[in-house]
């Protein structure tokens, strides 16, 4: 138990390093910057106008729903990648077991499709 | 060696697969309108491998190198989920297509949580229990929002997602801990690591894990997200999740306590029995104050499931075959008590409010019976089998030397019939309001007057489960 603890010690020091310099640096600004607001300094930045609108704006849905949708697709490479390094070792199962899932995708991406889910409009 | 793994897990297979064409085919063709056919089709599906599963099954056998455990207990817990699933998704059809809820995702995804549900309680691997579990939970935070338009749906579904998430969350600490303690994230493995003397880090794990499981049977005190999603959900959806699920994390907890710790019964044991004795009180107060019927169901599952609990608490192999017995006859109550609750309309509105069965008696006599006889059944009074499912239970906690944990269960089971009497005096007695509709469909009839039926029949010999559910609790405890 004692020797199993011993070995997370450097993540322990790790952890304790990252909490310190972040509050170091928060409270830094805290403490050492100037403050001077003006209206003109507190409002919303927008490059080169006068703000147009509200930042808190409301986004489309369909946003999230295609970012939703790629990230599958990103997971789907995550899984590929070290299946095609490995590809000379790995046996028909594991072969096989990746045309499964890529397979299900496939069905997964049809329905989406169909179901206009891509559309935009 | 790939053929005889897959031949064991083909039930899994062809209803991934079925799921898959159906998904396919709805799309591509009528989209929502062939939805019905699906429902039907889905159920008749479940039944179908239900009975295969049932006949077919024999021996225990462990396939993909352990990670994949068939044998009595798996199966009859698969039968017993496919059978609900079933019951509740013929029940649901009339009830969702009337209100445009009939999406054809919706038999697709409860045939989807079902596939989660039978790798749950077949899992043999750390792994295989996360993914089943995953499998269920994503389907079902979907299906619980399935009423897009209603704030009260969308919140179900979002609440459930994100405590479920938390709960993943406690599992899978719970696993790494296991894992790295243990070495190995086979169950088998885990039971040698684990054998007498249990290291610091296996317990948290253990416990860790079991918190996770706790989340996913409602089991007080993690049992808060409950409430609102029974209430929130569509309710059809709402009897679905208070049956198979249920017993499927029911399992699946049994599953990892006696396959993966039965050699530290002692330190699990004081755990379950925490939780049983918290749920069974939590659901008994909790739900005294509670108008909304499906709330009500809310917290009657809980303290439904701290008695499922006690006994599994026993440690023994009488307290999983009480166990078992107390699902099969607890699932059986809640379809039946569920078919009633989806009749509930006025005007064709769904009503939740008990305060609208006041003089139910007069106008339905007959469905006010058999609600009679399930209230009475769901409360444990003698005559129902609802009695003999917490006799069975107190018996195994009893026999196990948990004798307060028994006696608790006792009190807390008075408590509770308060609530289910409280109904009954509504439907006979008080004063006269507004009449629900009185029609019923002939599904919904005859599930609500088979299932009290089998409440009073069954007190005969239980219709012979209890040997299966013996030999089921004996393929676990050795």
């Amino acid at each position: 138990m004692e020797d199993l603890l011993r070995e997370y010690l450097p993540i322990v020091i790790f952890l304790g390093l990252a909490i310190a310099l972040g509050a170091i640096l928060i409270l830094a600004a805290v403490i050492v910057a100037v403050r001077n607001p003006d209206p003109e300094k507190v409002s919303a930045y927008e490059c080169g106008f006068n703000a147009f609108d509200d930042a808190r704006m409301k986004f489309d849905v369909r946003f999230y729903l295609v970012s939703i949708l790629f990230i599958i697709f990103d997971l789907e490479v995550a899984f590929l990648f070290p299946w095609a390094v490995a590809f000379q070792d790995i046996s028909m199962v594991g072969f096989w077991s990746m045309m499964v899932f890529l397979g299900v995708l496939t069905i997964g991406f049809a329905y989406e499709w169909k179901k206009g889910a891509l559309e935009w409009e | 060696m790939i053929t005889a793994d897959i031949q064991t897990v083909l039930p899994e297979i062809l209803l991934s697969v079925y799921a898959m064409i159906a998904l396919i085919f709805a799309v591509y063709t009528g989209k929502d309108k062939v939805a019905p056919l699906l429902t039907t089709l889905t159920g008749i599906v479940f039944l179908v491998l239900a009975g295969w599963i049932g006949l077919n099954g024999s021996g225990t056998s462990s396939v993909f190198d352990g990670a994949f455990v068939s044998d009595a207990f798996s199966r009859f817990a698969k039968v017993t989920v496919l059978v609900a699933a079933a019951a509740v998704l013929v029940m649901s059809q009339d009830y969702m297509s009337r209100r445009g809820l009939l999406r054809f995702e919706y038999p697709v995804l409860v045939a989807l949580a079902v596939v989660g549900m039978m790798v749950m309680v077949s899992a043999g691997d750390l792994m295989a229990l996360y993914m089943g579990l995953e499998l269920q939970s994503l389907a079902l935070y979907v299906v619980a929002s399935l009423r897009r338009d209603s704030v009260k749906s969308t919140e179900a579904g979002l609440k459930y997602f994100v405590l479920g998430a938390l709960s993943s969350g406690l599992l899978l600490y719970g696993a790494s801990l296991t894992y790295g303690f243990a070495g190995t994230t086979l169950f088998s493995g885990i039971l040698e690591a684990a054998n007498e003397e249990v290291s610091l880090g296996l317990l948290f794990g253990l416990v860790f894990l079991m918190s996770g499981f706790a989340f996913k049977v409602s089991a007080a005190p993690f049992h808060m997200w409950t409430p609102d999603v029974y209430e929130g959900a569509p309710t059809p959806v709402t009897a679905f999740f208070a049956t198979a699920p249920k017993v499927a994390a029911m399992g699946l907890f049994a599953r990892v306590v006696h396959d993966a710790f039965g050699g530290v019964t002692g330190d699990w044991q004081q755990i379950v029995a925490f939780l049983s004795v918290l749920s069974m009180f939590v659901g008994a107060v909790a739900a005294i104050g509670q108008t909304n019927i499906k709330r009500l169901m809310a917290y009657s599952s809980i303290a439904h499931m701290g008695f499922a609990l006690m006994g599994l608490a026993a440690g023994t192999a009488f307290g999983v075959q009480s166990m078992l017995i107390y699902m099969v006859i607890y699932v059986t109550m809640n379809v039946g008590t569920f078919a009633f609750i989806l009749a509930m309309e006025k005007d064709g509105r769904p009503v939740t409010d008990i305060a609208a069965l006041k003089m139910y008696s007069k106008r339905e006599p007959l469905r006010a019976l058999a609600m009679l006889v399930l209230l009475f059944s769901l409360a444990g009074v003698p005559p129902m089998i609802g009695f003999f499912g917490k006799f069975y239970v107190l018996r195994a906690a009893y026999d196990a030397g948990l004798a307060w944990l028994a006696i608790a269960g006792v009190v807390a089971s008075v408590i509770g019939a308060f609530y289910y009497l409280r109904i009954v005096y509504f439907m006979y007695f008080g004063e006269e309001t507004d009449a629900l509709d009185g029609k019923m469909t002939p599904v919904l009839w005859t599930m609500l007057m088979g299932s009290a039926a089998i409440m009073i029949v069954g007190v005969v010999n239980l219709f012979g489960i209890e040997p299966i559910a013996a030999a089921a609790a004996g393929a676990l405890v050795n």
